[in-house]
């Protein structure tokens, strides 16, 4: 039996240890942010976080997370109370067909925890392991623009509390 | 009503009526009868034989195959198209919202189900908003005027004394009657007739605003929003095997090592069908990789290489015809400045992010798939010959996957759920394809083939314009079993159809074809090839694609012959007041006069008005072409698009927009690699497509609103003029044409150094 620590619950599953991550979110959790999209690492649908880093979960067999935290898109809010990067996108209308926007939201997510005000190239050197088809891109970089705001905007509503 | 309750809806219904479903709705007569290849029958004497009614109700005219109202007020809207993330279910939601006078929140939007909803085909073309949009703008007002005089029946009182507010007629007295009260006990099988002079485009509060697209919320919080999400009780995980490539056989296969692994349930082999069905998913794919170790393949197709592809195409027997002008060739006059060039396009992919995926469930001889496929009626048929199953027990429902962009694998993953349902019936077979089987055996874009030759005179008139396409086909959807990939396959296979050209004016190959521009005599020739070295169908704009890309930088090449400004030189032949409309917002907003060239740098033009139907689209952007490397750097994008009434300013600028960047891509980075041992672009390292720091710097999309106009398809439309702006701009960067796709670097250096 693996442990796994998900959203800040833990889960017990009885899968093969080498079965990658994604199948255990998807079928058994019954998560569906993290998508399959290639299985090879080449396109970031799938992308959830391990300890505030983006990882491919297609390819991350369960066995390497035991013991880590791991945030999937259902971590960073939800339809009723989203967080500021679903927000962002919301607010921007980001997406088309949307398949590829739960590994963008989570790869900024994991941008803006590192630096909450980045500039253009660095969101777009960011972004760049994850593919969308349908040229959302404008729209994906604007809304984590508008994201790294509401990032600013809590980063320094924190400073001001602990002083 | 989300995708969600859709499913629910759906599972409910299925549960309780073994799959089976009894709704009432209304199919026309007509289209029934049609179906059957018999002649339409007079329409019933309620409707006297109405006039052509406009989009859908053409086939569709009764007022109960669109809206339905219950009594508990709820209101029902249905359309025969899906949402592939174009965003119609907002859209169309609006128009309903708005000809009904109720809250947008109010409207219940059912998409394609052949249980539930109007037969509209393929959702493709840009068709949903021209067909489906406009019979729900007419059954809705239509609707409204119902209510109003059944009230005015009612409350003994005028129509002109009353009015529509939220779902109920109220009179100036403050007498109030619901549409629930109204149509209780009544029937809305009833004609719409035509609703000339009834619109009011100038006191509309919901169509033309940016309504928010009503899945987003859903999709990025992760709320099941696609077939890929849907878990049905009990249900199991299956694979396909597929050769290794196209016409192998399946000559030996040991499965004892396979049964044995753990969660399978069931290889399924028939003829050279191979797929393994297993309680878990991972299993599945752990099976399916054994599978393909165990299966021997003998015989197949030789291909030719992507390198020599063109001149193979050539000499392929071809149905030529003259789509426009005269029948032999225009020779240009004595003196005339003769400008000759030929310009490819490679195959290209629809490379859906999701691979194809579907879900089936045999039970008590109902067979139901769930599936992203974009036409849910013919995909039955399809299915039904297939299986060898009445149509009427077979249910296709629309459940959405990732973007499609034409005709994907969605069909034919359909199709394997059929395959494999029936093979474990009672329970749900979800089936999902892996990345290669999306890569290598999804129906590509054509390889093409344009020749032009014109020439301008001394004062700058195109004296002469001779222009030749050849292509594959650009559609080979279902249609007949055999256009089912898995249907070739199995022992009792089926073949595809020969394949047929779309005719002008819409044309396939040669859409696009004919300049829209005032050109005297301007020969237009298409050599429809049949064979198909690779299986090609619908991608995104079909020929349009190309022939805008060709057209658009022939027209700068004798522009440049010419000495004129190319913008100058296209308003100069386009008469069409919408077009030059589309032309000088870009221009004006780009700063085309002002702009200044810096070494390296570059601009460019295009324009089109899709189909030469519908939506008008111009296009201009700037380069940065780095000689060194020959790397290309997209700065800032300038569209202008009008789509008639614009119903979702927003929407309209999201498909311009992504069409541009999407049409980047394919301009600037595609290619399916393939030789005599079969295709090679098996994932995204070997299908390279644009990421995230190849993306225009920036793009503004201006939406030129026509109130009143009708709505003009608008999915397509900046495709081709955004591969020929970018050719434009990148001529004008290095001084040098270069007419191959894609123009990858070292196409760039290659042509900077010759």
């Amino acid at each position: 039996m693996i442990t796994l620590n998900v959203n800040g619950s833990t889960f017990d599953t009885e899968t093969a240890p080498e079965t990658p991550l994604l199948y255990v979110l998807r079928n058994e959790m019954e998560l569906n942010g993290a998508k399959f999209g290639c299985g090879l690492g080449q396109c970031g649908a799938c992308t959830v976080l391990a300890d505030g880093r983006p990882i491919f979960s297609c390819l991350t067999p369960i066995a390497m997370l035991a013991g880590r935290e791991i945030t999937t898109l259902e971590g960073l809010g939800s339809i009723d109370s989203p967080g500021p990067v679903q927000k962002a996108f919301m607010d921007e209308q980001a997406a088309q067909c949307g398949y590829c926007i739960p590994g963008m939201i989570m790869r900024a997510h994991a941008l803006l925890l590192q630096n909450s005000a980045p500039d253009e190239t660095t969101i777009r050197e960011a972004l760049e392991p994850s593919l969308c088809r349908c040229g959302t891109h404008m729209r994906i970089l604007r809304a984590v623009h508008r994201a790294s705001e509401g990032f600013q905007q809590q980063t320094s509503a924190a400073g001001e509390a602990s002083q | 009503m989300t995708v969600l309750d859709h499913l629910e809806l759906s599972r409910r219904s299925l549960l309780k009526g073994g799959g089976g479903l009894v709704l009432y709705f209304s199919i026309s007569p007509g289209r029934l009868a049609a179906q059957e290849g018999e002649p339409t029958p007079a329409p019933p004497a309620a409707a006297p034989s109405p006039p052509k009614l406009p989009g859908s109700l053409s086939d569709f005219p009764f007022l109960d195959s669109w809206i339905r109202i219950d009594n508990d007020e709820s209101i029902t809207v249905f359309t025969g198209k899906a949402e592939l993330g174009q965003g119609i279910r907002t859209a169309l939601s609006q128009i309903a919202a708005e000809q009904l006078k109720v809250d947008f929140s109010r409207i219940r939007l059912l998409t394609a189900d052949t249980a539930q909803t109007p037969d509209e085909g393929y959702t493709a073309a840009s068709h949903s908003m021209e067909k489906s949009g406009t019979a729900i703008l007419h059954a809705g007002a239509y609707l409204r005027r119902m209510m109003i005089g059944l009230a005015a029946e009612e409350l003994g009182v005028a129509a002109g004394d009353l009015k529509v507010e939220d779902g109920a007629v109220v009179s100036s007295a403050g007498e109030r009657r619901s549409y629930g009260q109204l149509v209780s006990g009544r029937s809305l099988h009833v004609t719409v007739n035509d609703q000339t002079g009834f619109f009011e485009p100038g006191n509309y509060t919901v169509m033309g605003q940016p309504v928010p697209r009503v899945d987003i919320p859903g999709k990025v919080t992760g709320e099941p929003s696609y077939v890929h999400d849907l878990r049905l009780k009990g249900m199991v995980h299956a694979r396909i095997v597929r050769p290794p490539k196209r016409g192998m056989r399946l000559s030996d296969l040991d499965t004892s090592r396979i049964d044995d692994m753990p969660g399978v349930i069931r290889v399924v082999r028939d003829g050279n069908y191979l797929g393994v069905i297993a309680e878990g998913e991972f299993q599945a794919i752990q099976a399916m990789q054994a599978l393909q170790r165990a299966a021997q393949w003998e015989g197949g197709a030789s291909l030719p290489s992507d390198t020599d592809i063109y001149d193979h195409l050539m000499k392929l027997p071809a149905d030529t015809s003259v789509i426009n002008g005269p029948e032999t060739a225009v020779s240009p006059p004595d003196g005339a400045k003769i400008v000759e060039a030929t310009y490819t396009r490679p195959y290209q992919m629809h490379g859906s992010i999701g691979p194809s995926c579907a879900v089936g469930l045999f039970q008590n001889g109902q067979l139901t798939i769930w599936s992203h496929t974009q036409g849910v009626y013919p995909d039955r048929a399809a299915i039904a010959e297939m299986v060898g199953m009445d149509e009427r027990a077979v249910r296709l429902i629309h459940v959405e996957g990732a973007g499609c962009y034409g005709h994907n694998g969605a069909d034919d993953a359909a199709a394997d759920a059929a395959l494999l349902a029936r093979a474990l019936p009672d329970r749900p077979v979800r089936i999902q394809w892996m990345r290669d089987h999306e890569h290598q055996w999804e129906p590509y874009g054509s390889a093409m083939v344009v020749r032009a030759r014109g020439s301008v005179s001394g004062s700058g008139d195109i004296s002469s314009w001779n222009y030749e396409v050849w292509s594959n086909p650009h559609t080979t959807r279902p249609g007949p079993a055999g256009n089912l990939l898995p249907a070739q396959l199995i022992s009792a296979s089926f073949e595809p159809e020969a394949p047929t050209n779309i005719p002008q004016p819409a044309g396939g190959a040669d859409r696009n074809a004919v300049p829209e521009y005032s050109i005297p005599n301007a020969r237009v020739v298409e050599h429809f090839i049949s064979e198909m070295p690779l299986r090609t169908s619908a991608l995104r704009s079909l020929g349009a694609y190309t022939n805008v890309f060709a057209l658009e930088s022939f027209m700068d090449e004798l522009a440049l012959a010419a000495g004129a400004d190319p913008v100058e030189f296209r308003l100069a032949r386009l008469e069409d007041p919408r077009a030059r409309d589309v032309v000088t917002t870009v221009a004006k907003a780009f700063d085309w006069t002002g702009w200044e060239q810096r070494p390296g740098r570059g601009r460019g033009f295009a324009y089109a008005r899709y189909k030469n139907l519908a939506a008008y689209c111009a296009v201009a952007i700037e380069v940065d072409v780095d000689g060194a490397t020959g790397r290309i750097r997209l700065g800032r994008a300038v569209a202008a698009c009008d789509s008639g009434q614009a119903v979702n300013p927003d929407g309209i600028r999201n498909q311009i927009e992504g069409g541009l960047v999407q049409s980047a891509s394919w301009t600037l980075f595609e290619q399916v690699r393939f030789d005599a041992e079969g295709v090679h672009s098996a994932d995204w390292a070997g299908y390279p497509i644009m990421r995230f720091p190849s993306v225009p710097e920036t793009v503004e999309v201006h939406v030129v609103d026509r109130p009143g106009e009708p709505f003009l398809g608008t999915g397509e439309a900046s495709q081709g003029p955004a591969a020929a702006a970018i050719a434009n701009a990148v001529a004008d960067a290095i001084g040098v044409r270069i007419r191959d796709l894609p123009l990858q670097p070292e196409r760039v250096r290659a042509a900077m150094q010759a």
